[in-house]
């Protein structure tokens, strides 16, 4: 069978290509969304931590022989406990200042992980195999599955549903939203702000370790594999617009996807095709796909 | 309602208390007392500093100087969020309803101050607000006016905070509500509660008040009890030009 001239299991495999990909912008996207949201602060050590995540995953088996599945708790568990330490040192004294200097200190912070972990690993990659469970395919009869990247896909899916889930139906997803649209007078209410943004950050970069280890056994774990990610998922962000949590899950999905078509219909457009729809949105809809114009 | 209250204290008690806003020094030693119970009404002109003293009640200013005592606690040096759990609940001049919560969620959002013995139940509360009731599913900036005026004020019934600082609540509203508002007060007064109202509309505060402070350039330049207030009109109108 062919759609469009190319054969029906080829176009599968890229949407399920796209759709592991589109996983990743959307956890990445999502964390993004909720740290701007409540701290004010476009968060370029995303990327970086991303990495970290899968760099521990990498280390946890390398060193101690920690399998995937406690790596996919305890990676999470330890960037997130380092993204509080960074709130607490750095963050912190920067909220009031404009969104350039939030993006200059996280890309500063960016820079000091990359950097050391490049001192000891270099820049090429470091070997990471699926989970036994999961490795190998099935064979769906119109096309073979890999098992890896369905499970990506179903964990990433699940990890934003409940992300949402918990941020839009709440009460602790009240208090967030209440904090986004006016901290102060959550806070003279009684909540604990200050400590809401330390663990608001905390979390978000704690979901992109998770998108980290994830990524490790599909994407060559190194040092640098966050940097191209990161360009990708502003550009998402931009796209999808930072008002909605759906919005962002939803964009990430979706980008994903559309370049896992490019790669089939037009592999020289793949790389930039996010590029070129960052720009048409940009020019139609400044605020984003669900943004809200201010 | 308040933690610990010492008897015989006053709910609040503000002694030459300043403040600013970043360089801007807009409190000038600021002296006020409000006993439990009472409903005390801060006039003025506009720009006189009323909203400022509710807010630096709150630390919602920047620097402020002096004493703010909560029933005798002192509280300069608390951060905000410490402060509503002293039995403070405020609803802001802008009054601040959340446009991303509904009705319900914004009512439900400030929580039960630690240690409190709770405030008024949601029925109590829908009882006193038929309409927030029926619009509990709408967004909250979706609501009329009135509306939101109400539910400002309801969401802060629900925590167990005895003084409630309100400012301008019948700023802006068609009379129906500005009386049901009054009639609030009233069962608010009878119910126990401390308020402390900011108030523009004179004629809206002047029959609900116990006592009046009145400011001028960040301090109080007037102060008398409801029964002066006939003696005292003349200064009055030339202090507000009412
Ligand atoms: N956020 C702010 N930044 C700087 N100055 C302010 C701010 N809010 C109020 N002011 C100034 O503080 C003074 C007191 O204002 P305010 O307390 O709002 O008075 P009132 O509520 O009595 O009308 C005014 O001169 C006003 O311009
Ligand atoms: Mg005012």
């Amino acid at each position: 069978m062919e759609i469009f001239g190319r054969p029906l299991p080829a176009m599968l495999s890229q949407l399920l290509l796209g759709l592991v990909n589109g996983s990743f912008y959307a956890i990445l996207s999502l964390g993004l969304a909720v740290i701007f949201g409540l701290l004010n602060v476009i968060n370029f050590a995303h990327g970086a931590l991303f990495m970290l995540g899968a760099v521990l995953a990498w280390m946890g088996m390398e060193y101690l022989g920690v399998n995937y599945w406690l790596m996919l708790l305890l990676s999470p568990l330890i960037v997130g406990a380092l993204g509080i330490l960074i709130e607490r040192v750095f963050l912190r004294h920067i909220y009031k200042l404009d969104h350039l200097y939030g993006l200059l200190l996280t890309l500063g912070i960016t820079l000091v992980i990359e950097g050391v972990l490049r001192s000891f690993y270099g820049v090429s990659g470091l070997p990471y195999s699926p989970p036994d469970a999961l490795a190998g395919a099935t064979n769906l009869g119109f096309m073979v599955l890999p098992n890896y990247r369905a499970w990506v896909v179903v964990a990433s899916l699940a990890v934003c549903f409940a992300t949402w889930y918990v941020i839009e139906r709440t009460k602790l997803g009240a208090y967030l939203r209440a904090g986004t649209e006016n901290p102060r007078l959550v806070e003279a209410f009684g909540v604990n702000v200050p400590l809401m943004v330390t663990l608001t950050y905390g979390f978000g970069v704690a979901l992109a370790a998770f998108a980290g280890v994830l990524a490790a056994p599909v994407i060559q774990v190194s040092p640098l594999m966050g940097q191209h990610l990161i360009i990708v998922v502003f550009a998402v962000v931009v796209i999808g617009g930072m008002g909605s949590i759906m919005g962002s899950i939803l964009t990430g999905l979706g980008l994903g996807v559309i370049e896992g078509f490019t790669k089939v219909f037009y592999p020289e457009a793949s790389s930039t095709v996010v590029f070129v729809i960052m720009a048409i949105v940009l020019v139609v809809r400044p605020a984003g796909l669900f943004g809200k114009e201010k | 309602m308040a933690a610990t209250p010492v008897a015989g204290t006053p709910a609040l008690s503000i002694r030459d208390l300043h403040a600013w806003y970043g360089e801007s020094h807009v409190l000038h030693g600021v002296e006020l007392e409000v006993q439990k119970g009472e409903v005390v009404t801060l006039l003025g002109r506009n720009g006189a500093g009323r909203t400022s003293t509710l807010r630096a009640i709150l630390g919602l200013t920047g620097e402020r100087k002096g004493s703010i005592r909560l029933s005798g606690v002192e509280t300069i040096h608390l951060a905000t969020h410490r402060i509503a759990h002293l039995g403070v609940g405020y609803c802001p001049e802008e009054r601040g309803i959340f446009a991303s919560l509904s009705c319900e969620e914004n009512l439900m959002l400030p929580p039960a101050i630690q240690g409190g013995d709770g405030g008024m139940s949601i029925d109590e509360i829908y009882a006193m607000f038929p309409n927030l009731k029926e619009r509990r599913h709408s967004q909250g900036t979706r609501l009329s006016g009135g509306e939101q005026q109400m539910l400002a004020v309801a969401r802060i019934l629900r925590t167990g905070a005895n003084l409630l600082l309100l400012d301008e609540i019948s700023e802006g509203l068609a009379p129906v509500i500005v009386h049901a508002l009054a009639r609030m007060i009233r069962t608010l007064k009878a119910k126990g509660y401390t308020v402390v109202m900011v108030e523009q509309n004179f004629r809206f505060a002047a029959p609900l008040a116990d006592r009046f402070y009145v400011m001028e350039h960040g301090r109080i330049v007037e102060h008398f009890a409801a029964g002066e207030l006939e003696a005292r009109m003349p200064v009055l109108n030339q202090l507000l030009g009412v």
